[in-house]
């Protein structure tokens, strides 16, 4: 449909809320963050100290708090990138062998990640509790009486894996779900003419199954990376970056600035942070297409 | 023989691991459900798995004491009103750049969806400044324009391949009867994607809903709190009130348990949509 000079100025009316949204609520904030991160500011003050560089310096070599939050991030990252992702590969695999009760199974696996992570966190801290949590309980009546009154998310040595079990426990559900789908999408003739081939089951996963789903495998990988590098809500409920920083992450990092009125700061920091993102994500992309090719 | 023995063998192994992970998927919701119903005694002396008499009163307390009445409310308020702005205010957009020719087309869609593909971390921080700057800082409105904003990317992305897909002859022949662009989407090309706006609902529904960290960014009144603030207020000063906060956690999870059992497929659709599309 050909439309006239006046027509194509008034379609613009139908893009105008989203846009205008957009300019003032996605596109301005980031232009901001940038603006605001060569700035020492306190959010109050008329004027604002233009400083360069020197946020940036300090975040990346003096701020060892920030590197402890990054290596905390990573490690959950860590954590669900083999165990979680390897699991939700798993129960795919299992569900799309075309079991009995394929539905249930899948209705209950994705519940975990449409709880929020305020509910999730707090049932498990309840669960963790040192004092009157099922956890415990549990492992003393088998026979662990070291665990009585074992406070796991305050203890330095189990803090941050906890909270990273919780992750994933909420997460793979999402990973599971994504697999399953890029497996359906297989054409079963893939399989068949493996088969004649004289490939066994083994051989057809990886000649067949493998290579089929590795744009699925770098979207579930980047998706969970941004996922676990960006934790908080879980971290706030069950233990508020401690004890002592050991379960600080990134975005509780930035907050606690932000919180601290060091505006300038917590925007430079973000800026470091996102950065480190991005070139995780394109790293991620491009490996994927060399092993494509 | 061999083969047959072999196949139930691992069909027994693979319902074994389905089935203990099925459970620890919901051994911590029946957990909360059922601490829900038992007294702060019972919470702190002994473990048994349902309580000894129910307690159905935790929840009346929990409604209208601890206030989880007027966080659910709030909650509502905002899921609603947000999850219907998303819709209008993509499906309108979406409709223009799927049908529509206007200046700048290509440029403006890549600008409006980059936000799914550049990962904003600490957003937070600037818009904590703007809404402050805008004297919209703890108030229900900033808070509803930060969700609304937030869900814009991917109802477009959603929504304008529907509409590219939809036949264009239905559009044509209204045209021809004399029917407005503006007509054609609302009364036509709108109730044909009923299946995407669907999907949008749902996963905006759960994004609102379970929102936790502008909410706690964006308001101080607790009366204008989301249930999720609202429960981190609840467990900042009642520390060992198990059952009241367990019974809070069920009010807030109760609603998205049932949207989702209801409309399963949807999510699914748009998870996988996203995820494998994008």
């Amino acid at each position: 449909m050909i439309s006239s000079r006046k027509e194509k100025t008034f379609n613009l009316l139908f893009i105008v809320p989203a846009l205008v949204l957009f300019l003032v609520f996605n596109l301005y904030p980031l232009l901001r963050t940038i603006q605001l991160s060569f700035f020492e500011w306190n959010g109050i003050d008329k004027d604002m100290l233009f400083i360069g560089f020197a946020q940036y310096k300090h975040i990346i070599f003096s701020n060892p708090a920030f590197w402890k939050s990054m290596w905390n991030a990573a490690y959950i990252t860590l954590l669900c990138l083999t165990l979680q992702n390897g699991l939700a590969l798993l129960l795919a695999i299992l569900v799309n062998r075309q079991i009995k009760g394929e539905n249930i199974f899948r209705v209950i696996f994705f519940l975990p990640p449409v709880l929020s992570g305020i509910v999730v966190g707090l049932i498990w801290k309840f669960i963790y509790d040192g004092n009157f949590g099922i956890l415990n309980t549990c492992l003393i009546s088998l026979g662990f009486e070291q665990f009585k009154d074992f406070a796991w998310l305050s203890e330095i040595k189990t803090a941050l894996s906890s909270v990273a079990v919780v992750h994933m426990w909420k997460g793979f559900g999402y990973g599971f779900i994504i697999f399953l789908a890029g497996l359906q999408t297989i054409p079963n003739e893939l399989y068949e003419s493996a088969e004649v081939d004289g490939a066994n089951k083994w051989q057809q996963f990886i000649n067949v199954t493998v290579p089929s789903m590795i744009p699925v495998f770098t979207m579930v990988s980047v998706l969970t990376v941004l996922g676990a590098m960006q934790i908080f809500d879980l971290i706030y409920s069950m233990t508020q970056g401690g004890p002592a920083g050991h379960t600080d992450v990134p975005i509780t990092k930035i907050y606690q600035y932000m919180n601290n009125g060091e505006f300038g700061y917590s925007t430079a920091m973000a800026v470091v942070f996102g950065m480190l993102l991005l070139i995780v994500s394109l790293i991620q992309f491009y490996v994927s297409k060399k092993i494509k090719n | 023989m061999n083969m047959l023995k072999k196949k139930s063998f691992l069909d027994i192994i693979t319902y074994v691991i389905l089935i203990v992970v099925a459970i620890t998927c919901i051994f911590p919701v029946f957990w909360m459900l059922s601490s829900s119903l038992k007294t702060n005694e019972e919470i702190f002396k002994n473990m048994s798995l349902l309580p000894e008499t129910w307690q159905w009163g935790n929840y009346a307390e929990a409604f209208l004491k601890a206030k989880f009445g007027m966080y659910f409310l709030n909650s509502l308020f905002y899921t609603i009103v947000g999850v219907g702005a998303i819709v209008i205010i993509t499906s309108m957009a979406a409709y223009a750049f799927a049908r529509l020719e206007f200046w700048g087309k290509n440029i403006l869609f890549f600008l409006l969806i980059s936000t799914l593909l550049i990962p904003i971390p600490g957003a937070f921080v600037p818009l904590y400044l703007l809404l402050k700057s805008l004297h919209l800082l703890d108030t229900r409105t900033g808070l509803l324009l930060c969700y609304i904003s937030g869900g814009i990317a991917f109802g477009l992305f959603l929504l304008k391949s529907f509409f590219e897909d939809l036949p264009k002859e239905i559009e044509e022949a209204a045209l021809i009867d004399g029917c407005s662009r503006f007509g054609i989407y609302w009364k036509i090309a709108l109730p044909l994607a009923k299946p995407a706006v669907a999907t949008l609902v749902i996963i905006q529904c759960l994004n609102i809903w379970n929102e936790f960290l502008l909410a706690l960014v964006v308001l101080q009144d607790t009366s204008k709190m989301p249930i999720q603030r609202g429960l981190m207020v609840f467990q900042g000063t009642h520390m060992t009130d198990y059952p009241l906060l367990m019974a809070g956690l069920t009010i807030a999870t109760v609603p998205i348990v049932i949207i989702y059992l209801l409309l399963q497929k949807h999510i699914v659709k748009g998870i996988t949509a996203g995820a494998v599309k994008g």
